[in-house]
Order: structure tokens, then C-alpha cells, then sequence
């Protein structure tokens, strides 16, 4: 086992966040260290945090935090913001609603910009999550960016999925419409002090009135204002009886499968695209083909079968 | 995949007045690099623990309230205690031309004044950064 492993099965900060930048960077010797770190990962539970831009996730998330550090758990969170696809920058500025969390040596924040993923997470997040949850974590949140309507990702690695929601976001047309609002185990309606909160539950009570039939759980509708840490109390009860639900039908094993696969393939897309186009020998290669398709010379499935062809043999 | 730059920019202290920093964070996020913004009121060790989490190849302090001798000071001398030395320390806002020889004496490597183009920002961390 390296040293910086060793350091972050104790606990350490530093070695965390070191070994997370390497996640987040690829580099050579990720791969080594997370062998180790998944034998040591696979306790912590994780709860995945989704909604529009402004619906009050990160405050949400303060406030989470804070009530399972009353209840002596160690706490890890993830915070996800987009970035540039134009310049490869990033502000993150989830910390701004945390920032009472940071002097806690209970809880663990950090920032990452998606760089080039699409779901609504960052790439390295899966190494991330497991990076805490071996540090002796035992609740991990992630908040991804702030969603539109398709990134749906989230579910892929939370236990359960928080789907932040906030009075006067359209009519009843919005929650039938497909992607975020089919992801939820719990749904969070924020800012229920704001007008337009009776309107918001009224749907989502009858969407998911039409969506549980048959199912032998409900989604249950939290009403939250986190700014005043209203709600949150209910909020942590919920999610414990999700918990208990998954746990009970087996449903958790299945989750957990589904994460892994996830990883996997992630892993997989990162090396094959590395491959492809980072790659010395291909890059020129890919250039040439790119110069075809544009002049007309060659189509661009044709150059795609022509490039998989070298690495499927 | 290339190596990113992470830049944490923090406001230390009672100072509320956040517009420069939030300008540099801006320049700094279009070129290119990871900017971390803490928002206000922040003490030295908490600016240290962000930087710890975050692992920041750079630290941006914004000051205007004249408390920068102390303050700055503070922050380098606690990354000094966790051995952190490589991380890159910037000072920002309203400093007297007089304490910039103190200050980059005490570990802050570049002293940025009102009226500093962006870009010059920009290319003394791209040069100055350890990576």
C-alpha cells in the first residue's frame, strides 16, 4: 500500500484531496491507488442532491451536513459545477452557502467542474466518492450542476436521489415531462415559503400518484426553506426510510451493482478516448481523417470503422 | 488529460467588498483555470483548510479594509506550518506601494494593486505556478 493511501484509510485531508486532484487529472498512478481504495470503500452512504440552478442545493446540503453532524457522522460532500466548454474553466462557488462547515474536521468539502461531462457530474467523481467514503466518511453528498431537464446521471451513483425543486417553475405540464422528474426517491420542494408552493405539491402529489401505481413505495414531497433550516429535520427522516426500504428489498445490492457498472464504463470511455485522441501515434491519424471527412473525400462513419478497426482487432 | 489549475480566491476578514475579487475570479475562470470562490469573512485557517480540501495550486487573497500586514500574513505563515509553501500566494486591493517589499517578504509572491489588467494576473500565475 502507497503512503497516500495508507493517509487517507486514516483520515487525512491533505492525502484525500491529493489523491482526488489525481482523479480528477487522470494521471498514471490513479489506477493503483484506487485498487486499494475500493477494497476499503463501500460503507458510506451516499446521497445524490439535483435540481435547477438557484433552487438552493448547496444550502440544502449545509444544512444536511449539519443535522448528521448532530448525529456524530462524518460527512463528505461533492459539489459539482460546469465547466467552460470554450475556455476549460471553471468558477466554483458551491463553498460560498458551506462556508460554517469548513473549520468542522467531521466533514470534508470539495469543488469539482465537470470538464466535458454531460450528465449533470464530473468524470472523476466515482473515484471521488470512493476517495471519502474509504477515508471514513459515512455519508457522502453529491450535488451535481445545476440541471435543466435531461441530466440524470446522478442517479447512477447516489443511494438516494434528492430531486430540489422550488415554487413558480412553470405549469403542470413540467412535472410529466420525462428525465429529472423520473429520478427522484425523494422530492425536495424548496423555498416553500415562496408563492406558488401549494400549486407545486398539488402536481407533484398527482404525478406521483400516477407514477407509484403499483410500486410498493411512495415518493414522498418534503417542503423545505433551508435558509432557515426549515424542514430539514423531515428531510433526514425520509431519507433514513429509504434507506431502510432499499435495505430491506434488496434493492440496495442492485443500486450498488448498477454504480459499479457505471464506473466501469466511465473508466473504460476515459482510456478509449485517451487512446483515440491523446495518444500520439492516432492523434495525426484522427487529424487526417477529420481533414477527409471535411473536404468530402470520406464520410464520417467510414473514418469512425476505419479508426475502431486498429484497436478492435 | 492536461493538468488543470486550481486558484482558491478568498476574502479575509470584516472587508464586504467582494466586486474585485469577483472580477479576477472571472478573468482567471475564462483563462481556463479551476477558480474556488469562498465568499466573505473568512479567517486565515479557514482559507488554509479550503486550500487543503480544495488543493489549489494558488491562493488569490482580496483585501480593501488596510488589515493586509496581519491578515496575508497569517495565511502564509499557517501553509508555512502545514507545508505548504508550494502553493502560490497572491495579494489583491487596496495596498500602499510601501508594503508590498514586507508582504512579499512574508510569502506573498505577487501584489496587485487597483487599476492591474487582468491579464497580467493571469500571466504571473501561468509563470509563477508550481505545478
Amino acid at each position: 500500500m502507497s503512503d497516500l493511501t495508507s493517509r487517507i484509510l486514516k483520515g487525512d485531508p491533505r492525502s484525500v484531496a491529493k489523491l482526488i486532484t489525481i482523479a480528477e487529472n487522470n494521471s498514471s498512478e490513479l489506477a493503483d491507488e484506487m485498487r486499494v481504495i475500493h477494497r476499503h470503500s463501500g460503507k458510506a452512504y451516499v446521497i445524490g442532491i439535483t435540481g435547477v440552478m438557484g433552487s438552493g442545493k448547496s444550502t440544502l446540503i449545509y444544512e444536511l451536513a449539519r443535522a448528521y453532524r448532530k448525529q456524530g457522522k462524518k460527512v463528505g460532500i461533492i459539489a459539482i459545477d460546469p465547466t467552460s466548454p470554450f475556455t476549460g474553466g471553471a468558477l466554483l462557488g458551491d463553498r460560498v452557502r458551506m462556508t460554517d462547515l469548513t473549520m468542522d474536521d467531521g466533514v470534508f468539502i470539495r469543488s469539482m467542474g465537470t470538464r466535458g461531462m454531460l450528465g449533470g457530474l464530473a468524470s472523476a467523481v466515482y473515484d471521488a466518492v470512493e476517495i471519502l467514503d474509504a477515508s471514513g466518511k459515512d455519508v457522502v453528498i453529491v450535488e451535481t450542476v445545476g440541471v435543466g431537464q435531461a441530466e440524470v446521471d446522478v442517479v447512477k451513483i447516489a443511494d438516494t436521489t434528492l430531486v430540489v425543486l422550488v415554487p413558480g417553475l412553470g405549469d403542470s405540464i413540467q412535472t410529466i415531462k420525462a428525465g429529472i422528474m423520473e429520478i427522484a426517491d425523494i422530492f425536495v420542494v424548496n423555498k416553500a415559503d415562496r408563492p406558488g408552493i401549494e400549486q407545486i405539491t398539488a402536481e407533484l402529489e398527482s404525478l406521483i400518484d400516477i407514477s407509484c401505481i403499483g410500486k410498493d413505495r411512495k415518493i414522498p414531497v418534503v417542503k423545505t426553506i433551508a435558509k432557515d433550516n426549515k424542514g430539514v429535520i423531515e428531510l433526514v427522516n425520509e431519507i433514513e426510510k429509504h434507506k431502510e426500504y432499499l435495505k430491506k428489498t434488496k434493492v440496495f445490492v442492485a443500486q450498488r451493482k448498477k454504480r459499479y457498472e457505471a464506473e466501469l464504463v466511465e473508466i473504460i470511455r476515459k482510456r478509449l478516448m485517451n487512446f483515440i485522441f491523446d495518444e500520439s501515434m492516432f492523434k495525426e491519424k484522427v487529424e487526417k481523417l477529420i481533414d477527409q471527412i471535411s473536404k468530402k473525400e470520406l464520410d464520417p462513419y467510414t473514418a469512425a470503422d476505419e479508426i475502431l478497426s486498429k484497436i478492435i482487432k | 488529460m492536461e493538468k488543470k489549475i486550481r486558484v482558491l480566491i478568498a476574502k479575509p476578514g470584516l472587508d464586504g467588498h467582494d466586486r474585485g475579487a469577483k472580477v479576477v475570479a472571472r478573468a482567471l475562470r475564462d483563462a481556463g483555470m479551476e477558480v474556488i470562490y469562498t465568499g466573505l469573512h473568512q479567517t486565515a485557517p479557514m482559507i488554509v483548510e479550503t486550500a487543503v480540501q480544495e488543493d489549489v495550486d494558488v491562493i488569490g487573497l482580496s483585501l480593501l479594509s488596510g488589515a493586509h500586514m496581519t491578515l496575508f500574513k497569517d495565511v502564509t505563515k499557517l501553509l508555512k506550518e502545514k507545508g505548504m509553501s508550494d502553493v502560490l500566494v497572491l495579494g489583491g486591493g487596496i495596498i500602499p506601494e510601501e508594503d508590498t517589499p514586507a508582504l512579499k517578504k512574508a510569502g506573498i509572491c505577487g501584489v496587485f494593486g487597483p487599476g492591474t489588467p487582468c491579464e497580467d494576473i493571469v500571466r504571473f500565475i501561468k509563470k509563477n505556478v508550481k505545478k
